[in-house]
């Protein structure tokens, strides 16, 4: 328990006293972490549209591929994109392996499916003739698609918080693609990693405690819009 | 001649194999109330989508004064038409919101679309309710916020699509009665999409009788309902006695007919000896007791017969006979009580020649 106490106490000082690596770390993770879920939500709300609204072969295949890969192993998207991105791979020439851009890119990967797979199912949920009213009512096609993905806004936020959660929590994928370099691409999870192999549970702790506070706020925010306007 | 508001030529609608649609020709005109009615799955819904761009035929075209609609214009034509639909359909947001929206979606700014939006929620009776959020309406009152929705784009044709179907019987009427003074107010085209025949007459200028994807007849309300074009369409618009027989003469519009062995008068012109059917409705037959046969006035058809089921039908009872061909007849309470009917009652069921409407009796089918 001592060791709990300590990481806490720890964990405070870290916090309180700005400690400037710490606070690297954390901006780092949610500029990595943020950019890509905006990324995965600037195509996958398309994508959602189109697989929940549109009719063209091959559709419940696409969908089908969709949701298997918000199951995708982290390992695996990190594999693909190190060998991607690796010298004399097809994208080694971007030099972007070992980049916060390498971690973004494959944290967009793993948010991707995660976010179309959930929006689908959001638009799915709603009447399927409110569509057609909207359009009835003039609305143009694209401004149907908008007013629907308004409609599912409560359960978009949640795929946003289902992205959001998956993606600050998520560790192998940055750590092959980045490879927790100090001061470079070292983020909470992988920092947590490192720590904690070297025994410094303190740290770890106090890593790992800045890091659910995040999330507990991040989500506090995200849930506090999608219960607006909603009679408890 | 003015070439009609909006009209149809040639309309197809196949999903995969199957023709659902098969529409030579259909007119609406400004300021009229075309009702569309049918059974479940005659395609009514379907010409309503199509006619109000919702839904592009398999073939065939919608007109506009007379013009096609060129793809380019398909929205800002669409822009001026508008539906509602037996839903609400509202969206999550207040009633005010709601009725403002389709503004919106033409770019009238916000404060503009809202003072219009209200000045139609209280035409409609819910003003009262603007700031309340949709899911907390009743019913009654979400489908007034939809219909003023789509009223307050004042458009040029309103589509409906059973609006009043899912309202409690008191609302309905309430709402039917204010539509149509709004209607008639605006002079607005409509086309009221229904099942329910009474509705179809009442609100109706004209009927199109639409039957697995055909019109069978299309006319003024009264017409197609006094004088139904076939079979099929006078067991639709509710001429539950349709009885067969022979033409014996015709004389000044109306002619004479044996129908199982009884001689009757009916409107129609059809030449001696072929066969006929004699529609009725059931409201056009009146009970007489059996007593009164040597009574009777000539001017009428009176054909005996007996009691063979009494149903409830609302407030009136409606009461099978025999007359040596089933015969169909409503009375109210009060009268079958006077003529203390019960199974096996004789009387005489009566009806004015008028009444009577004589339709050509098809080949059968081999």
């Amino acid at each position: 328990m001592d060791i709990l106490l300590e990481g806490t106490r720890e964990a405070i000082r870290l916090v309180l006293s700005g400690d400037p690596e710490v606070w690297e770390i954390a901006l780092l993770t949610l500029r990595v972490s943020g950019t890509a879920l905006l990324i995965a939500l600037a195509l996958g709300l398309p994508l959602s549209a189109l697989l929940a609204l549109g009719r063209f072969p091959g559709r419940a295949l696409f969908a089908s591929a969709v949701n298997t890969g918000m199951g995708l192993p982290p390992v695996v998207v990190g594999l693909v994109v190190t060998i991607l991105l690796w010298r004399s791979g097809p994208l080694g020439f971007l030099e972007l392996l070992y980049t916060p851009s390498a971690m973004i890119l494959a944290q967009a990967i793993i948010a991707l499916p995660i976010v179309t797979g959930l929006a689908m199912a959001a638009l799915q949920g709603l009447n399927p003739r409110l569509r057609l009213q909207l359009l009835a009512l003039g609305a143009s096609p694209l401004q149907a698609v908008a007013l629907l993905l308004y409609e599912a806004r409560a359960a978009l936020l949640a795929a946003v918080m289902a992205a959001a959660g998956r993606l600050l929590a998520e560790v192998g994928a940055v750590l092959m693609v980045g490879g927790n370099i100090r001061g470079l691409t070292r983020v909470l999870t992988t920092a947590t990693v490192l720590e904690t192999s070297m025994g410094k549970f303190d740290t770890a702790i106090a890593l790992g405690i800045i890091l659910l506070t995040l999330a507990f706020a991040l989500n506090a925010a995200l849930t506090s819009l999608q219960q607006r306007g909603r009679r408890s | 001649m003015s070439a009609p508001f909006a009209s149809l030529r040639g309309l197809r609608v196949r999903y995969g194999e199957r023709t659902v649609l098969a529409v030579e020709a259909l007119t609406v005109e400004r300021g009229e109330i075309l009702a569309l009615l049918g059974p479940n799955g005659a395609g009514k819904s379907t010409l309503l989508r199509v006619l109000t761009l919702l839904e592009t035929p398999s073939a065939g075209e919608v007109l506009f004064e007379g013009a096609p609609v060129p793809a380019a214009g398909r929205l800002s034509r669409r822009r001026r038409l508008a539906c509602c639909f037996q839903e609400p359909l509202l969206l999550d947001a207040t009633a005010l919101a709601n009725a403002a929206l389709p503004l919106r979606l033409r770019g009238v700014p916000w404060r503009e679309a809202e003072v219009r939006a209200l000045t139609w929620l209280e035409r409609l009776g819910v003003a009262a309710r603007a700031d309340r959020r949709a899911a907390t309406l009743s019913g009654g009152e979400a489908q007034r916020v939809s219909l003023a929705r789509a009223l307050a784009l004042e458009p040029d044709l309103l589509g409906l699509d059973e609006p009043f179907a899912a309202l409690d019987p008191g609302s309905r009427e309430r709402l039917q009665e204010e539509f149509l003074a709004l209607q008639r107010e605006r002079g607005m085209a409509a086309v009221l999409v229904t099942h329910d025949r009474a509705e179809a007459l009442r609100l109706g200028d004209r009927v199109a009788i639409l039957l697995e994807g055909r019109l069978a007849q299309v006319g003024p309300a009264a017409e197609v309902f006094t004088r139904p074009a076939s079979e099929a369409v006078a067991r639709l618009v509710g001429a539950d006695t349709i009885l067969e027989g022979t033409v014996l003469g015709t004389a000044e519009g109306l002619i004479t007919l044996d129908v199982a062995g009884h001689r009757v008068e009916a409107v129609g012109t059809l030449p001696a000896g072929e066969r006929a059917l004699l529609c009725l409705r059931p409201e056009d037959v009146t009970l007489l007791p059996a007593s009164e046969m040597g009574r009777v006035s000539s001017a009428r058809n009176n054909l005996p017969g007996r009691v063979v089921r009494l149903l409830p039908a609302g407030p009136l009872l409606r009461v099978h006979l025999d007359c040596g061909a089933p015969v169909t007849a409503l009375v109210t309470r009060p009268s079958a009580a006077a003529l203390s009917l019960a199974e096996g009652t004789a009387v005489i069921a009566t009806f004015k020649a008028s009444a009577a409407h004589c339709l050509p009796r098809p080949a059968p089918h081999p």
